[in-house]
């Protein structure tokens, strides 16, 4: 299939969307997979999460890490898929995935593209706590 | 002039309707825009300093000259991943 896929989906995000990212030239695939915990960062219980995205400009952001990545790591290949709207403990809220050629790159570009992904996406969450309250939740 | 604003995570729950349209004056900047939406939302004032502001899915300053049928985003601190 050999192709990349920069993409926000409704619901979890099944993992195997980005499966066509390598072909016969590349020897290293690295895929990071986000799922929702169970817990908070101050040690709330968490039912889930809710995530919305501006979507458009959401997508070219992904398209432009994915440039970044290639002029800083060399010919890399990505993926990288989003999720929005209501998720539950236990479900992939992004998925990216790097091919290169040697595992360096791979890794390097996939870890590079879920940094920047966090840093500056248009896209937001609120966790669902027990009990009914929900907060916003930003990565800064 | 008219434009339509959008809006994302706690600052779209207090602007209650997002995507809403915005009257505004000719040659209205965007930080005007957001002025007049203070106006209406005084909740939105706790928000200002964090909040950036894109101009047709780019992100503008507060000095950025909007025209008539431009989409006005306001963006929270994101928290995607």
């Amino acid at each position: 299939m050999d192709r990349e896929r920069f993409s926000i989906v409704r619901g979890p995000v099944d993992p195997s969307c980005l499966d066509g990212l390598a072909n016969d030239a590349l020897g290293g695939v690295v895929t990071f997979l986000g799922v929702v915990r169970n817990r908070s960062d101050d040690g709330r219980a968490v039912l889930g999460l809710s995530y919305e995205a501006y979507e458009a400009p959401a997508v070219r952001e992904f398209e432009a890490i994915a440039n970044e990545a290639r002029e800083r790591f060399g010919e890399v290949r990505l993926g990288i898929v989003h999720a929005v709207g209501e998720l539950d403990v236990g479900a992939v809220a992004v998925a990216v995935a790097a091919a290169a050629e040697h595992r360096a790159a791979a890794f390097d570009a996939c870890r590079y593209a879920i940094d920047e992904l966090k840093r500056r996406a248009p896209i937001w969450k609120k966790e669902r706590y027990a009990g009914g309250e929900a907060r916003w939740k930003s990565n800064e | 002039m008219n434009v339509r604003v959008v809006a994302f995570a706690n600052v779209r729950e207090i602007l209650e309707n997002s995507p809403r349209s915005l009257d505004l004056p000719e040659g209205a900047r965007a930080g005007e825009a957001w002025n007049a939406l203070e106006a209406l939302f005084p909740a939105l004032r706790a928000h200002r300093t964090s909040v950036r502001i894109a101009r047709n899915g780019r992100i503008v300053s507060v000095d950025e000259s909007l025209l008539d049928g431009d989409e006005l985003a306001l963006l929270p601190p994101v928290g995607g991943g």
